[in-house]
Parts: C-alpha cells; sequence; structure tokens
C-alpha cells in the first residue's frame, strides 16, 4: 500500500535559498517575539546564534508551523510556511531542544514509530530505524526503553529520529545540551558528517558560539526577537585569509614603505607590531624578500581573522538591526 | 545509510498513502495494550455475554437442547430488538472500563514528555493525532460491541430465516449505530479527560465522575422541581434514551404527580420526559465540547501568556 516517491522535489526550487524569511514577526499574546525578520539563507549549515530568550527556538517552531505567523512570512526551498505548511514537513526534520520521548517503548521501537509517522512503510521504516540508530553510535542499546537511557544517549536518540526518514533539512536545537566533552565532539562530527553529505541542510540552535564555529557555515544572530548579525563564515574565512599580524625588529620605514608599494595596506598598532591585509597577487614570500632587503626581522606572522566571540560580542554591543 | 557504511543518505523509497497515518498510532498502541495482564484478562472477560447470548440464540431454535434442559420454548428469552438493546447496553457498560483502563493515558503520556512536536513536526496534523488517538479505543471498542453484535444478529438471521434479516435489518443499524455513537462518546471523553488531568488515576476518577455526578444532580433537579428534564444532563439517561430511540423502544414517558392534603389535591404536575431529539442534541454538545477542548490542549507547544 505504497504510493508517493518521497523525494520527488521537483516542485520544490531548487535555485530558491534553504530558509527565505520574509518580514517574519511573530507576536505571542500580543508581545512581538520576532520582529520582522528578513534574509535568505543558503548555507548547507546554518547557525543560529543568540543569548536565551532571543527567539532562536520560536523561529525554529515558526519555520515548523507550531506558531502561526503575525505578519510576513518565510519560505523553505521556496514553499511558503503560511500555505504549504504539509509540504515543507515532508522534507524536515526536527532535534527538539528539550526531551521529548514516546514512552514504555524501545528505542527502536521508537525511532520506527517515528519514521512511519513521516511517511515510511513499514518495512522501510524499520530498516531505516536500525541504519539510524547505527549512525548515531545507539545500535548497541537499540533494544532498551527509551527511559532506561542517559542524558547523553536520549541526545542521540532524539538525533536518530530527527533523521531516520532522511530529510533534506534538519533542524537541531541545543543538540549538545547536557553532553559530557567526549559526547560533544561525537555529536559535532555527526552534524558535520550529515553535513558534508550534501545529502541534507542543517539548521542548528546553539548558545554555545564553539558549536556553531564548529558546524556552520552561515549564522544568523537574534537579539530581542532582531536579526542583528548575519554572517557567512566560510566568505568570512576566506576574506580573512588575507589579514596577517606581523611582530618585527629592526627600522620599520623604509619595510611599511615597500609594504605599500606592493599594494598592501598596512597599519602599525604598537613598536612592533604591524597588521597588513594583502591584496590579490601578495604573496607571503615577497614580505620576507622585502624584511630582508630592509634589515627588518619577521619574528612572528600569523593569519588573523575576527573569531565567532568577535562577530556576537559585536552584535550584542552594537545590537541594531542588520 | 547502510547500518555497515554509517553515512547520511535520504530516503529515496515509496511512502505510504496520507489517509491511512493516523492508523499507525493504534497499530503501535495496541501492541502495549495488550502487555498488561489486567487488560487482557478484562478483555477476554468481555467476550463472556456475547457467549451466552449466542447460546441464548441457539436454544431458542433447537427444541431437542430445551428438552433436555427441560425448558419450555415460552420461558425463553425472545430474540428481538430489546433482547439486542438489552446485549448493547451491557457490551457498552463493559466498553467504558475497559476505556477507562486505555484511554485516560493516551494523551496525558504524550503532553508528560513533550512528544507532541515529534508528531506535528511531521506531515502528521493535529486532527490526525486526535482521530489515530482515538481510534484506539474506537477499535478496541468495536470488538467487543457491534462486531459481536452483529455476528450474534446473522446468527439468529441464520436460524430463524431470510424474512427474519429481511424484517429486521434496522436491528442491525441500530446495534451498528447505537454501539459506535457511545464507542466515539468514550473516545472523546477519554482523550479530552487525558489532555487535562495527566495523573491517569485521577483521569480514571474523573471519568466515573462524569458519569456518576451529573446523574445524582439529575435526579435532584427532577425531584426538586418536579421534572424528568434533569434527565438532560446525566449521561447515562442520554445515551439509553439514543438506544432506545435507535431500538425502536423509546417512548416518551409522561407522569403525573398530586400532592394531596386532607383528602384534597394542592399541586398538580405533569412529568414529560424530554424529546429523543434533546438527548441527540445534548451528545452532540457534549462531543463538540471535547472536541474544542482538546483543540486546547493538543498543540505542539503551549504558549504561557
Amino acid at each position: 500500500m505504497t504510493l508517493a516517491v518521497a523525494t520527488t522535489d521537483s516542485h520544490l526550487n531548487d535555485s530558491a535559498g534553504v530558509i527565505t524569511l520574509d518580514n517574519l514577526s511573530v507576536n505571542f499574546g500580543g508581545r512581538p517575539i520576532l520582529k520582522s525578520l528578513n534574509g535568505e539563507l543558503r548555507g548547507r549549515a546554518i547557525g543560529l546564534l543568540g543569548p536565551n530568550g532571543a527567539g532562536k527556538t520560536t523561529l525554529i517552531h515558526t519555520l515548523l508551523g507550531f506558531h502561526p505567523p503575525a505578519s510576513g512570512t518565510a519560505r523553505i526551498f521556496g514553499s511558503d510556511i503560511r500555505s504549504d505548511a504539509n509540504q515543507i514537513k515532508r522534507l524536515i526534520g526536527y532535534m527538539p531542544e528539550r526531551d521529548s520521548f514516546i514512552t514504555k517503548m524501545s528505542c527502536i521501537h521508537f525511532v520506527r514509530f517515528m519514521a512511519e509517522l513521516s511517511g515510511l512503510p513499514s518495512a522501510a521504516a524499520l530498516e531505516r530505524a536500525h541504519e539510524a540508530l547505527f549512525f548515531v553510535g545507539l545500535g548497541e542499546a537499540r533494544y532498551r526503553n527509551v527511559d532506561t537511557f542517559s542524558l547523553g544517549m536520549k541526545q542521540l536518540a532524539k538525533l536518530a529520529q530527527a533523521i531516520v526518514h532522511g530529510p533534506k533539512l534538519i533542524f537541531l536545537d541545543e543538540p549538545t545540551n547536557g553532553l559530557d566533552p567526549p559526547a560533544r565532539q561525537r555529536m559535532i562530527k555527526m552534524i558535520r558528517e550529515i553535513r558534508d553529505s550534501g545529502q541534507a541542510n542543517i539548521v542548528l540552535s546553539s548558545h554555545l558560539l564553539r558549536d556553531v564555529e564548529e558546524c556552520c557555515e552561515e549564522i544568523l544572530i537574534l537579539k530581542e526577537g532582531r536579526l542583528v548579525t548575519y554572517c557567512n563564515l566560510e566568505e568570512e574565512r576566506k576574506a580573512n585569509k588575507k589579514f596577517l599580524m606581523l611582530e618585527t625588529r629592526g627600522d620599520l620605514h623604509s619595510f611599511i614603505e615597500g609594504v605599500s608599494r606592493m599594494g598592501a595596506e598596512c597599519a602599525v598598532t604598537s613598536d612592533h607590531r604591524l597588521r597588513i591585509i594583502l591584496q590579490d597577487g601578495n604573496e607571503i614570500r615577497d614580505l620576507y624578500r622585502l624584511a630582508a632587503d630592509s634589515q627588518v626581522q619577521i619574528r612572528r606572522l600569523a593569519f588573523k581573522r575576527d573569531s565567532l566571540e568577535d562577530i556576537f560580542l559585536k552584535a550584542m554591543e552594537n545590537g541594531d538591526v542588520a | 545509510m547502510a547500518v555497515l557504511e554509517r553515512t547520511y543518505k535520504r530516503y529515496e523509497g515509496t511512502l505510504s498513502p496520507e489517509w491511512s497515518r493516523f492508523l499507525i498510532i493504534p497499530r503501535h498502541a495496541v501492541r502495549n495494550i495488550f502487555r498488561s495482564k489486567l487488560f487482557t484478562g478484562f478483555y477476554a472477560l468481555s467476550f463472556v455475554w456475547p457467549l451466552v447470548c449466542a447460546i441464548l440464540i441457539y436454544l431458542h431454535h433447537n427444541a431437542e437442547a430445551l428438552a433436555i434442559l427441560r425448558v419450555n420454548v415460552v420461558d425463553v428469552l425472545p430474540i428481538d430488538a430489546t433482547f439486542f438493546q438489552t446485549f448493547v447496553a451491557v457490551q457498552g457498560t463493559i466498553g467504558f472500563f475497559l476505556a477507562m483502563l486505555v484511554g485516560p493515558q493516551q494523551v496525558s503520556r504524550d503532553l508528560t514528555n513533550n512528544a507532541l512536536p515529534l508528531y506535528l513536526c511531521r506531515p502528521f496534523s493535529r486532527s490526525e493525532y486526535v482521530v489515530g488517538k482515538m481510534s484506539i479505543v474506537i477499535i478496541l471498542l468495536s470488538t467487543i460491541t457491534w462486531i459481536p453484535g452483529l455476528i450474534l444478529f446473522l446468527l439468529q438471521s441464520y436460524l430463524e430465516g431470510w424474512t427474519w434479516f429481511s424484517a429486521n435489518i434496522p436491528i442491525a443499524s441500530a446495534i451498528f449505530l447505537g454501539s459506535l455513537v457511545w464507542i466515539v462518546l468514550l473516545a472523546l471523553l477519554t482523550q479530552t479527560i487525558s489532555a487535562w488531568v495527566r495523573w491517569s488515576l485521577a483521569a480514571r476518577a474523573a471519568m466515573i465522575g462524569l458519569f456518576l455526578i451529573p446523574g445524582v444532580f439529575a435526579t435532584i433537579v427532577n425531584e426538586m422541581i418536579q421534572t424528568h428534564w434533569g434527565n438532560i444532563i446525566s449521561l447515562n439517561a442520554l445515551i439509553a434514551n439514543v438506544w432506545a430511540g435507535l431500538f425502536g423502544t423509546f417512548v416518551r414517558q409522561t407522569s403525573q404527580v398530586q400532592e394531596r392534603r386532607g383528602g384534597q389535591i394542592i399541586r398538580e404536575a405533569l412529568m414529560t420526559e424530554p424529546p429523543l431529539w434533546a438527548s441527540w442534541f445534548m451528545l452532540f454538545l457534549i462531543c463538540a465540547l471535547c472536541l474544542w477542548l482538546l483543540s486546547r490542549k493538543v498543540k505542539a507547544y503551549e504558549v504561557v501568556k
């Protein structure tokens, strides 16, 4: 008794972004929670950052269709969350922040049940449930009751139910909550594996900057329901490849003139420290050659870029709409 | 995403039909329900009365057996609308206790364990969830009410002949409809109580209370203002009237009450049973109220003001 093919995504607009926010606002009891969010996200892994109460989870819940938008809308793979909610739900997996289980069920039974609810036929659901549990590392514990699981195992079971039906977009809400360092590393590794497989896009909501930095290419920073920063970490990393910090000894005059003649920008930050932004065509070896010609010793050379923490703190300080 | 490869892969296969997805819930739930020895025992006992009825029907048509038992055919119960109405009433009462065992934990467990977001983030709507949960009670109770009822009807038709069957078709529809109304009412009540009362013991008590308290209150109202309209709030009286209406045994009873003092009538009151449509209307109202209450609770996340 099987009907449609699961992944007939021909109706989806592949040229559209993964998530498009179009003036999206959400109110609870007349109080604005999300305020006119705009933007288009295209990354394989998108990070949602923000302090507690910023609206990260509300944004995910709105995209999942749990809360109706007060105004504006959002699109997932080009499908509108207002009019095509059911169509969208076929393509997404969701790992909630809080413990969410069906009690008195073995883990394999639970994950299989979730797969069946997503539309998989019974036999395929069982097969995929086994695969998903082996993938997340719960293969040996799959016949145990979920109620008996430790916190780390419960997180893995939640991830398994989110991926069992092979969704195209996976929402992970604080996936590393309550995990010890090795378990956190395993979780991050799995998220990166899913991302790198190219089979699914990921939206990762977390207040842990390191998690987002390790997994995501794009980040959205929310503050008090507003989008304060959008940042493409990949581009940021590429752009910052030519941003150098130099520690030197010797007379810098001729060296700085030489750097300027190369077309690079140079600034002296302290006595012997220089910040240089190289232009296309500039090579590091040119700097060493110039230093040798100018009788300047380069004691230390390091690539420098704004860390996610810098970006986050800047966003929190400024706090204006991006 | 093979077990050995351990890589993430999208699902490329076929999907089950959307209309049938609500049935996934009862399929998985029934497996858990029958793990309870108490429930299984009670469920097995609920087939005793249909068996007794089948024996009665058989005896009714077996003169030799009656002779062996030394029973006169006149003394044997007649197999008519009242016989089947009694069957539905007895099985309905047993069904009430079964629903009380099964129903109260269905929604409350999901609410306590935050499972609703897991259902509702999938292509599975709130109404499918409610229908799925209700169908646990509906399927279980169907197996002890209208299904054995119709089997008994067919047995009687087989033994009595085609003429009896064609003349008594309304009894068959009354068995089916009467049981179904009762089952749907029980399913809605158990799910609503389950959604609002998380502690299953309290939910069961509330279920009994729903049938007892309005009944007692109805009697008080009837006595105080000399009427039968108090029955309109008693679930037992409502369903009894609906069953009687379906089996064609409903009589709108009218009684006269006279209060005498010193041999003289000082007060006279005419007590009329509420009409049949009023019972149907009240049941409809109760079902609508249950659905509204369920819609308030069955949400992925509750927004707390």
